[in-house]
C-alpha cells in the first residue's frame, strides 16, 4: 500500500542557512551594552526582592492606595506581589537576554538513530524471555497453576474489603428528610415559627423544619430539608385536587433542593410565579406544582403538604411523599 | 454705537454673538423655570394629594388607569403604599420608558417635591407600606453585619449574586446591582417587592434583620478588593478570561521574544 | 588549573569513581533542542506545576482540612461569630492573617489556571503539527492522562476551602456520581462518607489533592519529559532539517539559560497577575451550606464546558420498573466527555489507520498541509467553545442584556450546527492557503513595484522567493489515498469489507490537497 507521493521530482534542500553574527559578536561596544543591559535586569530583580522584604516587614496591612482603573488597592499586598513578581521576572529576563546576546549561539546538529533495535538484539531478547518463561514451566505444573489462581483470586479481595468503612450504605437516607406530621416551619436564618398571616401575596420565605431547643442541624440534613414557602392568590393555582389539598389558603410549599442536581432553587419571580435554579437554569412553574417548563430538570420539585396548627403556625401535615433532591438508580419516580 | 458697529465684520463677531445668544436663552429659561420649580417646601396635605393627582393623571394614568385601578399593561396601584411609589418614582423606574424587559433604574423624571406629591396621592387611595423614616433606617447602630451576610446569602444572593452585583432571571429579566443603592430604597424594595422581586414583609424579615441586610450591603460596597482587581466580583468566568488573555498572552509574547535571534 | 577547576575536578572524580557518569552526562549536555516559541508551551505547563508544588506546600502549613464546625473569631468583620468549617476558617486566616498568605493563595490558584490553559494550548500545538505520530503515540496518551488528572486536581483544589461556590460544585459532583446506574448511590456515600455533604469529604480530597494525585503527576510528567528527551524533540520543516537530524542549541549553556530563565519568567508573570488581579475571594462567597446559592455560579473555566453541556441537556430521564436513569446528567457529564477524551487518546492510531502510514515522523506538519486533521481540531475547539459559552450564559445575559433562555436555545442548536460548519470552513481555508503557497513558489512574492509593458498593461513585478522559503513550502509530503483491493487476483474477497470501504473513504478525504509545486513545474514557468 503506497502512502506517499514523493517519487516526483521535488526541490533540493538548500541546507542550514549561513550563520549571521550578532551585534555583540562583532562590535565590542554592542557587547558592552548588552552586558550593561543584563546587569540592569539583575539589578531590577534585586530591587523587587527588596520591595518584597520592605512590604512584608514595614508596610501595615490596612493602608489602601488608589491605582487608576483598579481602584483602591491594599499597599501591603501590592508591595509583596509586585516585589515578588519583579524579583522573579527580571531574573528570568536577565538570564534570557544574556543567552540571546552574549552566549555562543551557533546551531548544532544532532543525528537521529532509528529506534528499532537491531535484529540481533531482538533475537537475543526473544531467546532470553523464552528461556526465562520456560523455567517457570507453568504448563507442566498444573497443581501449582491451580493453587496459584485460587490464592491470587482470594488475595485480590481484602484490599477492596478494607475500604468498606469509607461510608455507610445509603439505605433509606436518600428517601427521608426531617419533615414529619406536625413539624413546624421556621425561618432560615432566625428559626422563628411562621403564622399564615405573616405572608403577603407575593411573599417567599426560606424555611427549615423546627428543631428542639439546644439541638444542632447537621449539614446533611440541611442538604435535604429546606422548604420554600410561597403565597399566591388561591385562584392563581392550576393544580390537581390532591396537590391543591396540600396548600393552605394560597400558601404552597416546595422542597428547595433542585430535582436536577441538588442546588438550592431559591430564585422566585413574583410576577411570572416561576422558580429559577441558578445552577443550570431549570425553571419551575409554581402555579402548576413546580412543573418544569425550561432547562434540564426532569421532575417537578416535591411539594410539602402543609396546614396550620392550633396556634395558627404553619406546619407540615405529612413527610414528603417522594425523595427530595437529584435522581438516583433506586428512586421510584413513577 | 459707531465703535461697536465697526467690529461688525470682525472674525470673532459671529461666534461671540452666538455664545451670547445661547447664554441669554439658557439663563432666561433657567430663571423662568426656577421660578416655577421653586415652590414652597411645606404643603398642606390635601394640596399635596391634589398636586399628586394632577401629576398622576398627566404622567401615569395612560398605563395605570384614571383611578389607578390598573389595566392590561400595568398593575393596580390601589394599596401599593407610599413606599412603592417612593421607590419606583424615586429611582426613576417609573414612568417606564422602555417597555421591553423590565423597568430599569434611570434618571428620575420627577423631582423630590413631585415625587412626594405622587406618594401622597397613591397612599391616599388605600393603606399600604409606608416610607421608612430616618430613625428606622439607622442601620449603623441597629444592624449586625455578620448576621446581615447570612440573611443576604439566604434571601438575596440567588438573584443579586453573592456580592450584590446583580444576576440574570428568565427571559431577559434581571435582578439589578445593589451597589450604590440608597438604604431607603433597599428597605422599600424589600417591603414592596417591585416587579419580579418577592415581598419580604416585616413579619418574615424583621425590621432589625432588614437593617442588618442593609448594613452588610453597605459594608460590601465599601470593602476594597484585597487581592487586586476583581473584574466585577462575578466569579470564575472573568477569571478564566483574564488568564487566557493576559496570562497566556504575556507568556507567549515572552516565548516569541525568547526564541527570536538577537540582532 | 585554577583553584575552582581543581575543586570541581575533585568533586567530579568522587562521583565518577562511584557511578561512572561521565559518559552519559556528556551525552546529555550535548543534546540539542530546537527553538520555536510554540515548543515552550509544554515548558509553561511544567513550570506552573513546580510553582503549584511550591505554593501549595506553603498553603498546607496553615490550612486545616477538616469539616468540623468552628465559630469564626478572626479579623474579617462580616463573618465574625458565624459558624463555618475549619477548612473555611483556616483559609480566611491564610488570606487575612498570614503575611503573604493571600498572595500565595492567589499564586496557587492563578498557577492552576495557567497550568490548565497551557496544557490545552500545548495539546493543540501537538495536535495541529502532528507531533503525536509514531514514535510519540504513547507520550500523547500520557498527555491526555495529564489533562484529565489536571481537571480533577483543579476541582479538588478549589473545593478545599469549602466556600459557597465550590461547595455548590461538590453538590453537582455528588449528583453526577449518584446518577450512575446500579452503583451510583454507593460510590457517592463511600466517597463522601455518608449523605452529602458528609463529614469526611474535605479531608479525603485533601489527601488526594496534596499527596496521591501530585505523586501520579510527578511520575507521569517525568516519563512524559524523559520520552521527549530520549526520542528527541520534533522540529518544524526548514532548510537543513530532515527526518534524521535535530537542529538547535545544546543544553549547556544556551538552552539551560533560556529554559531556566523562562521558569522565572513564568513564575514572575503568575506573581504579577496574583499581585494585581483577585481570584477566588472566598470571604465574599461565604461558608458552604446546601441551603444557599448565588446567582452566576460557575466552576473554574476548565470545567465550564462540562457545566455548559449539562445546562443545555434536554430533560431526559427514564422512570421504569421502580428505577430512574438520569440521561440529562449521564450524557453531558459522563458519556460525551468520555467519548471525547477516549477519541483524543486514540487519535494517533485512528489517523495512522486512515493513512496507512507506519513510518516514524520527526518533522512537524504545517497545519495547512493536513486540512482534514486541522479541520477536525477546529471542529473540536468549536464544540468546546459553544459549551463553554453556555456554561456562562447567565453571566453573559447580565453583562450584555440578553436572555438566558435565548442563549440556551442558541447553544442547543449551535452545538450541532457550528462544529460541522467550522470543519468545512477550515478545510476550505487550509486548501486555499495551500493554493497561496503554490502561487508563491511558482510566481514569487509581490514587490509592490508596477511596470508598464510596451503593450500598455500594468503588471506587478514579482521576486522569486529564497531557496530556504521555497524549501519550507515544498518539502512536505502529500498523502495518497489508500487503495485496498477488495478482491485479489484469484477472486478471493478480502475480509472486513465494510471496514475497508470506510477506511478508503476516510483516506481519500484525508488526502485532499492542492498538489505542491515540483521542480518541473517551476522550470515550465521559467520558460514563459
Amino acid at each position: 500500500m503506497s502512502t506517499v507521493s514523493n517519487e516526483i521530482e521535488s526541490f533540493e534542500d538548500p541546507g542550514t542557512p549561513a550563520h549571521v553574527a550578532r551585534a555583540a559578536d562583532l562590535n565590542p561596544r554592542s557587547e558592552k551594552r548588552a552586558e550593561q543591559q543584563v546587569a540592569i535586569l539583575f539589578a531590577l530583580s534585586g530591587l523587587g526582592s527588596l520591595l518584597l522584604i520592605y512590604s512584608y516587614v514595614f508596610v501595615a496591612d490596612d493602608i489602601f492606595i488608589f491605582i487608576p482603573v483598579m481602584g483602591d488597592q491594599n499597599a501591603h499586598q501590592l508591595g509583596l506581589g509586585i516585589g515578588m513578581a519583579m524579583s522573579l521576572f527580571f531574573l528570568g529576563m536577565a538570564a534570557i537576554h544574556w543567552a540571546k546576546t552574549l552566549m555562543p549561539e551557533t546551531e548544532v546538529v544532532n543525528h537521529r538513530h532509528e529506534f528499532r533495535s537491531s535484529n540481533e538484539d531482538r533475537e537475543e531478547f526473544v531467546k532470553t524471555v523464552k528461556d526465562g518463561v520456560a523455567g517457570v514451566q507453568l504448563g507442566r505444573r498444573k497443581l501449582i497453576k491451580r493453587s496459584l489462581a485460587v490464592s491470587m483470586g482470594l488475595f485480590a479481595l481484602p484490599p477492596v474489603l478494607l475500604l468498606r468503612d469509607l461510608g455507610p450504605l445509603p439505605k433509606k437516607q436518600l428517601e427521608t428528610t426531617s419533615w414529619k406530621a406536625g413539624t413546624r416551619l421556621v425561618t432560615d436564618p432566625g428559626n422563628r415559627p411562621i403564622l399564615a398571616s405573616d405572608l403577603e401575596v407575593g411573599a417567599v420565605v426560606q424555611t427549615l423544619p423546627a428543631i428542639a431547643e439546644g439541638e444542632e442541624r447537621l449539614l446533611s440534613d440541611i442538604a435535604k430539608d429546606p422548604v420554600l414557602l410561597i403565597r399566591l392568590r388561591p385562584e392563581d393555582f392550576q393544580l390537581t385536587p390532591e396537590k391543591l389539598a396540600m396548600t393552605h389558603e394560597g400558601i404552597i410549599a416546595f422542597s428547595k433542593i433542585c430535582s436536577h442536581m441538588g442546588c438550592a432553587v431559591a430564585l422566585y419571580e413574583q410576577q411570572t410565579k416561576h422558580l429559577l435554579c441558578p445552577c443550570h437554569q431549570s425553571t419551575f412553574d409554581v402555579t402548576r406544582g413546580a412543573k418544569v417548563i425550561f432547562g434540564p430538570a426532569a421532575r417537578p420539585l416535591p411539594q410539602l403538604d402543609i396546614t396550620v396548627d392550633a396556634e395558627g403556625y404553619l406546619v407540615a401535615r405529612a413527610p414528603f411523599n417522594e425523595s427530595v433532591g437529584p435522581s438516583y438508580w433506586e428512586r421510584n419516580s413513577q | 454705537m459707531k465703535r461697536l458697529s465697526s467690529y461688525r465684520r470682525h472674525k470673532a463677531a459671529a461666534p461671540l454673538l452666538l455664545v451670547i445668544a445661547l447664554l441669554g436663552i439658557g439663563t432666561t429659561f433657567n430663571v423662568a423655570s426656577a421660578t416655577i420649580k421653586a415652590a414652597p417646601t411645606t404643603f398642606a396635605r390635601s394640596a399635596a394629594i391634589d398636586e399628586g393627582k394632577q401629576i398622576f393623571l398627566k404622567g401615569c394614568s395612560s398605563c395605570h388607569g384614571l383611578n389607578a385601578e390598573g389595566g392590561a399593561i400595568a398593575p393596580s396601584l390601589i394599596g401599593v403604599g407610599a413606599a412603592s411609589v417612593d421607590f419606583q418614582v424615586g429611582t426613576g423606574r417609573m414612568p417606564m420608558a422602555d417597555m421591553s424587559t423590565q423597568a430599569a433604574r434611570k434618571e428620575p423624571v420627577y423631582n423630590a417635591e413631585q415625587t412626594a406629591a405622587l406618594v401622597a396621592y397613591v397612599a391616599s387611595l388605600a393603606p399600604g407600606p409606608a416610607i421608612p423614616t430616618d430613625a428606622v433606617l439607622n442601620y449603623e447602630r441597629d444592624g449586625n453585619t455578620a448576621q446581615g451576610g447570612e440573611l443576604f446569602r439566604n434571601n438575596c444572593a440567588m438573584c443579586h449574586n453573592f456580592a450584590g452585583q446583580g444576576g440574570a432571571l428568565t427571559q431577559g429579566k434581571y435582578a439589578p446591582t445593589l451597589m450604590g443603592v440608597e438604604p431607603k430604597y433597599i428597605y422599600e424594595a424589600l417591603i414592596t417587592g417591585p416587579q419580579s422581586m418577592p415581598v419580604f414583609s416585616d413579619k418574615t424579615i424583621t425590621p432589625a434583620e432588614k437593617l442588618s441586610l442593609i448594613k452588610w450591603i453597605k459594608s460590601a460596597e465599601a470593602e476594597p478588593n484585597l487581592g487586586g482587581a476583581t473584574m466585577g466580583r462575578i466569579g470564575p468566568v472573568t477569571e478564566g478570561l483574564l488568564i487566557w488573555v493576559l496570562g497566556l498572552g504575556l507568556l507567549i509574547a515572552v516565548a516569541v521574544w525568547l526564541t527570536t535571534k538577537a540582532r | 588549573m585554577t583553584t575552582a577547576e581543581k575543586r570541581i575536578g575533585a568533586a567530579a572524580n568522587f562521583v565518577d569513581e562511584r557511578i561512572g557518569a561521565a559518559g552519559w552526562v556528556k551525552k546529555s549536555l550535548n543534546k540539542v533542542f530546537p527553538d520555536h516559541w510554540s515548543f515552550m508551551l509544554g515548558e509553561v505547563c511544567m513550570y506552573s506545576f513546580i510553582i503549584l508544588l511550591l505554593s501549595g506546600t506553603f498553603l498546607t502549613l496553615w490550612f486545616d482540612p477538616s469539616q468540623r464546625d468552628v465559630i469564626y473569631e478572626g479579623v474579617y468583620e462580616p463573618l465574625k461569630g458565624l459558624k463555618m468549617s475549619a477548612a473555611y476558617a483556616s483559609t480566611l486566616d491564610i488570606s487575612f492573617e498570614v503575611r503573604g498568605g493571600l498572595l500565595m493563595r492567589q499564586i496557587h490558584h492563578w498557577a492552576a489556571n495557567i497550568f490548565m490553559a497551557a496544557i490545552v494550548a500545548h495539546l493543540l500545538r501537538v495536535f495541529f503539527t502532528g507531533a503525536f505520530r509514531k514514535p510519540r503515540e504513547f507520550n500523547w496518551i500520557l498527555g491526555i492522562i495529564l489533562v484529565t488528572l489536571g481537571l480533577v486536581e483543579g476541582l479538588f483544589g478549589y473545593s478545599l476551602p469549602d466556600d459557597l461556590l465550590s461547595g455548590t460544585g461538590l453538590r453537582i459532583t455528588s449528583a453526577i456520581i449518584q446518577a450512575i446506574p446500579l452503583v451510583g448511590t454507593y460510590i457517592s456515600f463511600f466517597l463522601f462518607g455518608g449523605a452529602f455533604p458528609g463529614v469526611g469529604f474535605i479531608p479525603r480530597i485533601f489527601t488526594l489533592h496534596v499527596l496521591l494525585i501530585p505523586g501520579i503527576f510527578l511520575a507521569v510528567i517525568t516519563i512524559h519529559v524523559m520520552l521527549v528527551w530520549y526520542q528527541k524533540h520534533t522540529q518544524f520543516p526548514g532548510p537543513g532539517k530532515t527526518e534524521k537530524n535535530v537542529v538547535g542549541h545544546p543544553i549547556l549553556p544556551v538552552y539551560m539559560a533560556k529554559a531556566g530563565g523562562f521558569f522565572f519568567i513564568v513564575f514572575g508573570v503568575i506573581a504579577f497577575i496574583s499581585a494585581v488581579a483577585s481570584i477566588n475571594p472566598i470571604w465574599l462567597y461565604g461558608p458552604y451550606t446546601p441551603g444557599q446559592i448565588s446567582a452566576g455560579s460557575q466552576p473554574d473555566w476548565y470545567m465550564g464546558w462540562l457545566d455548559g453541556l449539562v445546562r443545555m441537556a434536554p430533560p431526559l430521564e427514564t422512570h421504569a420498573f421502580g428505577h430512574t436513569v438520569s440521561w440529562n446528567i449521564l450524557i453531558p457529564a459522563l458519556i460525551v466527555p468520555g467519548i471525547l477524551f477516549t477519541g483524543m487518546a486514540l487519535y494517533p492510531f485512528i489517523e495512522s489507520w486512515i493513512t496507512g502510514d507506519k513510518r516514524e515522523h520527526h518533522l512537524l506538519d504545517r497545519p495547512r498541509n493536513v486540512p482534514n486533521r486541522t479541520a477536525l481540531g477546529v471542529m473540536s475547539i468549536t464544540f468546546v467553545m459553544v459549551a463553554l459559552i453556555n456554561g456562562g450564559n447567565d453571566i453573559f445575559a447580565t453583562a450584555f442584556s440578553l436572555s438566558i433562555n435565548q442563549i440556551m436555545w442558541f447553544s442547543r442548536i449551535a452545538i450541532f450546527v457550528l462544529p460541522p460548519l467550522s470543519f468545512v470552513i477550515t478545510k476550505r481555508l487550509c486548501l486555499s492557503l495551500q493554493r497561496a503557497d503554490r502561487d508563491l513558489v511558482l510566481h514569487g512574492k509581490e514587490t509592490g513595484r508596477l511596470v508598464r509593458m510596451p503593450s500598455g498593461e500594468f503588471v506587478e513585478v514579482h521576486e522569486p522567493i529564497s531557496a530556504e522559503k521555497r524549501w519550507i513550502l515544498t518539502s512536505h509530503e502529500q498523502p495518497v489515498a489508500l487503495e485496498i483491493e477488495q478482491i485479489d487476483a484469484r477472486g478471493v474477497k478480502r475480509p472486513g469489507a465494510l471496514k475497508n470501504k470506510l477506511r478508503m473513504r476516510l483516506s481519500k478525504a484525508h488526502a485532499v490537497a492542492v498538489p505542491k509545486v515540483t521542480a518541473a513545474d517551476l522550470k515550465e514557468i521559467e520558460h514563459h
